[in-house]
């Protein structure tokens, strides 16, 4: 079904290639010599149980948790590089943000531009313009002006993915933006990240919502500090895989 | 009543003149800084450091060197040591804070016993402001524009930071850095409020005007102009209120900053307190009011009544 999207000029083929990462926290390992490659121009989901390490695989990517060992690539580029670079952003968990915060859903979408922009983050013309056409793409231009916390669940979480447009990012890491979602909520972000993905963008997605991922999903890595599974939704979601996966909930503390 | 004389009778004296000055550029200063600190969670942080700046203050009256410089090193220090710890530690940020500056304050106050009276603790604990010599007051209007001007030079990367951290990390910009230039600039208006109010005030100027903009606006900008607005206001009936009433100048102005913050506690459109409450009675008047809904003598019999809830 998905064939896998014509590689941009700017972007080479892999989006993310991970070799033999190693993280370790007080000796517990998190990851243990994971091997991941995904293509650009794909939504990949992440699945796991609790504590299997998606969390841990996100915050190394972003550099916010040191490696013990391995290497990670984005786009060709150590990711210290493509984060200088705008191609990634990051949506926060909802428990991860002060929604009281004196902000504008304006404001926040304009924090995307800001790694384009000058010592003082300035924002010109064409960045006012890049802002307006990211809240239109989500739907909340209407509601620009309010506070980012008078918002609903859903209409938050794509106020984020519309700082990430304006960025113009090429790999959105979500780390269970489903989370707390109702399912009329999880169609449209669906359908917005799905219309990403025909732009060209990446995009990599953890969620404990199985039953979401052949919709959402070209491919899918099952998760347990090692990578189990990696293949399209129908040949990782395989019921052998599922219990290899969630099986062992019992026996990993 | 004349209304003018009244203002300008003060301001003959030249020491009033220097204490109006340096409480408005303390305050201005602390002010546009307080907006920050309160949205990082860095209340704390404030008070550390304006106790730990204590041993410094001593030390540079009895080396001789600047007041200023002495704060600031015994500040910025006292921040770099609660990173460390932190740093190397599972503690509490609080507990850590309460440790270091604890530390430093009680050195400071052994440095100030065991010296001859050439220091005085009371100067350097409530302020002096009405003792400033004009070279103090170069000194604070020197440092008050050197911060508010990096303030305002990096306040949207200072904003994104307290919002977001980790965007602003994932879109390559240094939160090290910026964490570290922030406190940098908290240790800078620590000295510069210290003149004004002294060690043991200098946090209320440090929260308190931010906190009173916080609740009263839900933009940022708006907060910076009301927090700055306020406080300016505060400051000159503080230091007016001081010379007519006779009362120490550090604490009329915090009083007055104080006073402002009680009041649109209780009476701010829309969140103030009196409002809040108002808006509880007029709804439950309403409800008691409401003729009782049709369905109710049915719905109460049953188990899920939402219509006999409302
Ligand atoms: N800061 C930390 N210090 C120590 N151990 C940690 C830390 N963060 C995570 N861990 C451990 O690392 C492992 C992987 O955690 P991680 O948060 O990556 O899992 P996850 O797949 O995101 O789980 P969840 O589905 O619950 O979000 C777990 O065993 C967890 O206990
Ligand atoms: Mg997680």
């Amino acid at each position: 079904m998905s064939l896998p999207a014509p590689a941009r000029d700017s972007a080479p083929a892999a989006a993310l290639h991970v070799t033999d990462l190693t993280v370790t926290y007080n000796e517990v390992p998190a990851l243990d010599a994971v091997d991941l490659t995904l293509d650009s121009g794909l939504i990949c989901g992440l699945i796991g149980v609790n504590g299997s390490g998606k969390s841990t695989l996100f915050k190394t990517l972003m550099g916010l948790v040191e490696p013990q060992a391995g290497s990670i690539a984005l786009f060709g580029m150590p990711h210290r590089q493509a984060r200088r670079s705008g191609l990634v952003a990051y949506m926060p968990q909802a428990e991860d943000v002060d929604w009281n915060f004196p902000v504008s859903v304006n404001d926040v979408v304009a924090m995307g531009r800001y790694g384009h922009l000058g010592a003082t983050r300035r924002l010109r013309q064409a960045d006012h313009a890049a802002v307006g056409a990211a809240l239109e793409k989500v739907g909340l231009e209407s509601l620009r002006k309010r506070q980012i916390g008078e918002l609903s669940g859903g209409q938050r979480k794509r106020a984020f993915i519309a700082r990430s447009i304006a960025q113009e990012a090429q790999l959105l890491l979500l780390d269970e933006p489903f989370a707390g979602v109702d399912r009329s909520s999880e169609a449209t972000m669906t359908v917005l990240l799905k219309e990403l993905r025909d732009e060209g963008r990446s995009v990599l997605v953890s969620t404990h919502n199985l039953a979401g991922i052949p919709e959402l999903c070209d491919t899918a890595v099952l998760l347990h500090q090692r990578v189990l599974a990696h293949g399209t939704p129908a040949d990782v979601l395989t019921s052998e895989n599922l219990a290899r996966a969630f099986g062992t909930m019992g026996s990993d503390n | 009543m004349d209304i003018l004389p009244w203002l300008t009778e003060p301001l003959q004296y030249g020491f009033l003149t220097r204490a109006l000055l340096v409480t408005l550029a303390a305050a201005v200063v602390s002010a546009v800084l307080s907006c920050w600190l309160i949205l990082m969670g860095w209340s704390l942080m404030g008070d550390a450091v304006s106790h730990a700046v204590l041993p410094g203050v001593a030390l540079a009256y009895i080396v001789g060197i600047p007041f200023s410089i002495g704060a600031f090193i015994f500040g910025a220090g006292a921040v770099a040591l609660i990173g460390a710890v932190r740093a190397t530690t599972k503690l509490k940020p609080d507990t850590v804070i309460g440790v270091v500056f604890t530390a430093l304050f009680a050195a400071g106050l052994a440095i100030v016993s065991s010296t001859p009276a050439q220091v005085d603790l009371m100067h350097i604990l409530f302020g002096n402001v009405l003792g400033v010599t004009s070279s103090e007051l170069w000194q604070v209007l020197i440092l008050g524009a050197v911060t508010l001007a990096v303030v305002l030079f990096k306040r949207r990367d200072l904003t994104l930071l307290a919002f977001d951290r980790t965007h602003a990390h994932v879109i390559g910009l240094n939160t090290r850095f910026l964490s570290a230039l922030l406190l940098g600039l908290l240790a800078l208006s620590v000295v510069v409020g210290l003149q004004a109010v002294g060690i043991i005030l200098v946090v209320a100027m440090l929260i308190t005007p931010g906190a009173t903009a916080f609740l009263l606006t839900r933009s940022f900008d708006h907060m910076l102009v009301l927090a700055v607005g306020i406080t300016v206001a505060a400051a000159v009936a503080g230091v007016y209120a001081s010379y007519y009433l006779d009362i120490s100048t550090g604490a009329a102005v915090v009083l007055s900053q104080s006073l402002v913050f009680t009041a649109v506690y209780l009476f701010a459109r829309p969140n103030g307190l009196l409002w809040q409450q108002r808006r509880r009675r007029i709804r439950r008047r309403r409800t008691a009011a409401a003729p009782p809904p049709p369905t109710r003598a049915a719905s109460s019999t049953t188990a899920a009544a939402p219509l006999g809830k409302s």
